[in-house]
């Protein structure tokens, strides 16, 4: 479904990333690990269109999508839920969510079509459903997540990229969310790519997962294997090495 | 922003790399010491260049246009110390322009002063109006800045307008007295070419020396970034304050000369799009260019002689000029300077190894 | 009660100037929200509407309404590319790029009406009459009515449009956080080409309704556009209430200033408010904090 071949990124004089190679597969959940600063974030905006690559190719389903700019990308199917939330804070819940939708409103989606999706949305996310009228800058930031979420799927994604969604949140309200991740592959058939801090929850829920060192692609494994391998365990998955000794 | 880093950090490569005159040099290194012997070089040429002119000059309409050069070289550079170096705005400087002008004409005129002193007392008002007014007005960045002092100009032009009584309002003040000195009174345009001249020449030196001094380094750095400037222990907020002042003061000098060159001063002189055309003098000649200054001065000035029959069509050109220069050259016309410089070299000495220098 | 008549006649005419001044305002306001640009050139616009509303009724002989319309939509278009041409490749602007270009832009399109047309004042016929109506002891023209009418429906479409259209919300987002609003596929680009559409827009409604008033000439833009500036400073540059609220303060203090001190120094007046709120409240008058913009 996306395929990345050799993907060189630069910020400025930055090789952030370095020669990257990845692929997702339809209706994958697929996650992202490394340290910070280890390109996660750069490989979604990469994708997104934002941080175009000096080269390599991004393929979405068959097409290049890499001279695109990040509208035509979202055209094509692909959302982002940027890092820290990024809400349109003056603007109400619904106006946000509404914006998710701004290219099916372009394209003279029926209405009905788009409120139906609304309501989904509300469903999967009561909390909003009450909150719709508020500036989306009063919300917390579970709430904030949640809104943002809600706003990338608006657009009717086929491929969600997800950064950092349980950042700063307390755990039951990650629960949800990964809860909410979980159902939309099940129930939409959602291709996802999620960059997290949290590998261990991450790891649970994904299929398959990479692992990022300084821009380089290290470790490409399925998640249950990363989940044991020793390696990860140590640098990522905060048990150190006593504590496997000790076992 | 890019521009400025690379030159902050270029510095010793730069075509215009400030002189030293005092002698409290802080680094002797070889390398300053040929810079300053390269700067001497440069504005020895230029004075001579500026000596001999008249000769050259022949028609006295074309030293009278040169007057108006020198005149406007003094404006353009006191802008560039504040929007070349420091990096900020003025779009209001005609009005300082204007009441060095006023003050100096309203004293020798109507209240019969010394012309030298009312100079002195012109600058001297204008330089601490500037300094007090420059807390609050440097304090804002960018658009705001550009538009509070150009508010600032324009209220200065509407005094002009307004207080009849003291300026004679839209008609002028006429009956301004030339500048005298001992027995010699600069009352024709050869006369008045020199004394203009000197001053600027004078202008060129302080500012030069300016620009090379600890204040220039420290301007260049608020350019940079005002935070980072900041940082290093450098008070930039009084630092820009103090650049504006002097400005100011400077285009007072060049108001009280205009006053007694013209012997009559008018405001439209003094308005809004003698302002801009300053600044474009400035972009024109290139940012924290000296005498890129003088050249844009030069070349503002004669351009409208030259182009007698578009008269009142000069400002499209202006426009064309701002418009054409920021999108395609915004270094200015020195910026091309070492690009033809190399390329004469080049051709001297050996083909292709000239770019090396750039 | 002489008094309160001629009290009653300065708001009347400070309202209608600051109806004008709180319309090009929101031009600033709009095109500095969505792009971070004061643009120098938003009075040229206003005199755009005026003179080709005088150019197509007199030289091209249409009527009142389609010299209108086609002064809106001609002014529109040179905005437009103005954007194009000189805005959009820049590379890397810096505020000082922008000013000097956009102040570049202002004084090409004026000598351009000036090589158009001439250097003369125009009267521009007023849209219907000018037979003074009675206001309580103070005289209205028809056209202030017009003015009044066409402001309140220039804001009044502005607001429906930015809070209730689809595009109009997708510009609000883009003003608050570009990144995001690109990532739910608005086209950033195309924003900035509609706020300089909309900005230029307004600002020839506000050269058209105020020329039969005050005349119009190749140079009328500079003032206009300035004082237009002010508005939206004292508004805080929001593209809605605040701005117009800042044109009626504006435009009152003008008048009564004009009427009670000196009709001299009232340009005066706007550049003085304009250096003080600058100095004191750059925030504006109405807005209690910064909303935060990423």
């Amino acid at each position: 479904m996306l395929k990345l071949k050799n993907i060189n990124t630069y910020y400025g004089q930055v090789h952030a990333l370095k020669t990257v190679s990845m692929h997702l597969n339809k209706g994958e959940i697929v996650t992202l690990i490394g340290a910070n600063g280890a390109g996660k974030t750069t490989i979604l905006n990469t994708i997104s269109g934002i941080t175009p690559p000096r080269d390599g190719e991004i393929l979405f389903e068959g097409e290049g999508i890499v001279k695109l700019p990040p509208d035509r990308i979202v055209r094509r199917g692909v959302s982002q839920v940027p890092e820290g939330r990024q809400v349109f804070k003056p603007l109400s819940v619904e106006d946000n969510l509404e914006l998710g939708a701004y290219l099916r409103y372009r394209s003279r989606e029926g209405r009905g079509e788009i409120r139906k999706d609304l309501e989904k949305v509300y469903e999967l996310f009561p909390r909003l459903l009450e909150r719709r009228k508020q500036m989306a800058g009063t919300l917390s930031g579970g709430e904030q997540q949640m809104l943002a979420i809600g706003r990338a799927l608006m657009a009717k994604p086929r491929l969600l990229l997800l950064d950092e969604p349980s950042m700063g949140l307390a755990p039951l309200v990650v629960q949800e969310i990964f809860r909410v991740l979980e159902m939309l592959r099940h129930e939409h058939g959602t291709t996802i790519l999620l960059v997290e801090q949290n590998a261990k929850a991450a790891l649970k829920l994904a299929d398959r997962g990479y692992v990022l060192e300084t821009g380089k692609v290290i470790l490409e494994e399925v998640a249950s294997e990363l989940l044991e391998n020793k390696e990860v365990q140590r640098a990522y998955l905060g048990r150190d090495k006593k504590e496997i000794w000790e076992r | 922003m890019a521009e400025g880093r690379m030159r902050g950090s270029a510095a010793p490569n730069n075509l215009y790399f400030p002189l030293t005159l005092t002698l409290s040099l802080r680094e002797r290194e070889f390398s300053r010491q040929y810079h300053l012997k390269r700067e001497l070089l440069k504005f020895a040429i230029f004075t001579i260049l500026v000596l001999l002119l008249p000769l050259a000059a022949k028609e006295g309409y074309i030293l009278n246009v040169l007057v108006f050069v020198g005149i406007h070289s003094i404006l353009a550079i006191a802008l560039n110390l504040l929007l070349g170096y420091a990096g900020q705005i003025s779009l209001g400087h005609a009005g300082f322009f204007g009441l060095g002008a006023y003050i100096s004409g309203v004293l020798t005129a109507t209240h019969g002063q010394n012309p030298w002193l009312a100079m002195c007392y012109a600058a001297g008002a204008v330089g601490i109006l500037a300094f007090v007014i420059g807390f609050p007005i440097l304090k804002l960045k960018g658009h705001y800045l550009a538009m509070a002092t150009l508010g600032l100009g324009i209220i200065i032009y509407i005094l002009f307008n307004e207080t009849v009584d003291l300026t004679g309002g839209p008609s002028g003040l006429s009956g301004i007295p030339n500048l005298t000195l001992g027995t010699l009174t600069f009352d024709n345009d050869l006369k008045n070419y020199y004394l203009v001249w000197t001053f600027t020449l004078v202008a060129i030196l302080l500012a030069v020396n300016l620009a090379n001094s600890r204040i220039g380094r420290a301007l260049r750095a608020i350019h940079d970034s005002e935070t980072a400037a900041r940082l290093m222990g450098i008070n930039a907020r009084f630092l820009k304050v103090q650049v504006f002042a002097l400005s100011a003061l400077l285009c007072s000098v060049a108001g009280s000369l205009y006053a007694h060159v013209m012997t009559f001063v008018a405001p439209a002189s003094f308005g809004f799009n003698f302002s801009v055309e300053l600044v474009t003098m400035v972009i024109i000649g290139g940012l924290g260019s000296i005498y890129g200054s003088v050249l844009g001065a030069a070349i503002l000035t004669l351009l409208p002689e030259l182009l007698r029959a578009f008269q009142d069509y000069d400002i499209i050109i202006y426009g064309l000029i701002l418009i054409l220069m920021t999108m395609f050259l915004p270094g200015g016309l020195v910026s091309m300077a070492p690009v033809f410089m190399s390329l004469l070299r080049g051709r001297r000495k050996q083909p292709g190894g000239a770019h090396a220098e750039a | 009660m002489e008094f309160a008549q001629q009290l009653l006649q300065y708001l009347v005419s400070g309202f209608s100037t600051g109806a004008i001044y709180a319309l090009i305002g929101l031009g600033f306001a709009i095109i500095y929200n969505a792009t971070g640009i004061i643009n120098f050139a938003q009075g040229e616009f206003v005199m755009l509407g005026g003179m080709l509303t005088l150019f197509f009724l007199n030289v091209a002989r249409f009527g009142m309404i389609p010299s209108i319309i086609l002064a809106i939509l001609v002014a529109t278009l040179c905005g437009v590319v103005f954007n194009r041409l000189a805005i959009k490749p820049l590379k890397k602007p810096s505020p000082l790029n922008l000013v000097i270009i956009t102040i570049g832009g202002s004084i090409l399109m004026r000598g351009l009406a000036m090589l158009i047309w001439d250097k003369d004042t125009h009267a521009v016929p007023a849209f219907s009459g000018s037979e003074p109506l009675d206001l309580a002891g103070a005289t209205i023209l028809p056209q202030h009515l017009w003015i009044f009418g066409i402001t309140i429906l220039a804001i009044a479409g502005n607001k429906f449009f930015f809070y209730y259209t689809i595009s109009g919300r997708a510009m609000r987002a883009c003003s608050y956080n570009s990144r995001a609003a690109s990532l739910v596929g608005i086209a950033v680009e195309r924003m900035v080409l509609f706020s300089f559409l909309l900005s230029s827009a307004l600002g020839a409604v506000a050269g058209i309704i105020v020329a039969p008033l005050t005349m119009t000439s190749y140079d009328v833009g500079v003032m206009l556009g300035l004082k237009g500036f002010c508005a939206a400073i004292i508004g805080g540059m929001s593209s809605g209430i605040g701005t117009v609220l800042g044109g009626i303060i504006l435009g009152i203090l003008e008048a009564l200033g004009a009427g009670l001190i000196s009709s001299g120094y009232k340009d005066a007046i706007a550049f003085i408010i304009l250096l003080l709120i600058l100095f004191v409240r750059p925030q504006g008058l109405f807005r209690k904090a910064e909303t935060e913009r990423v």
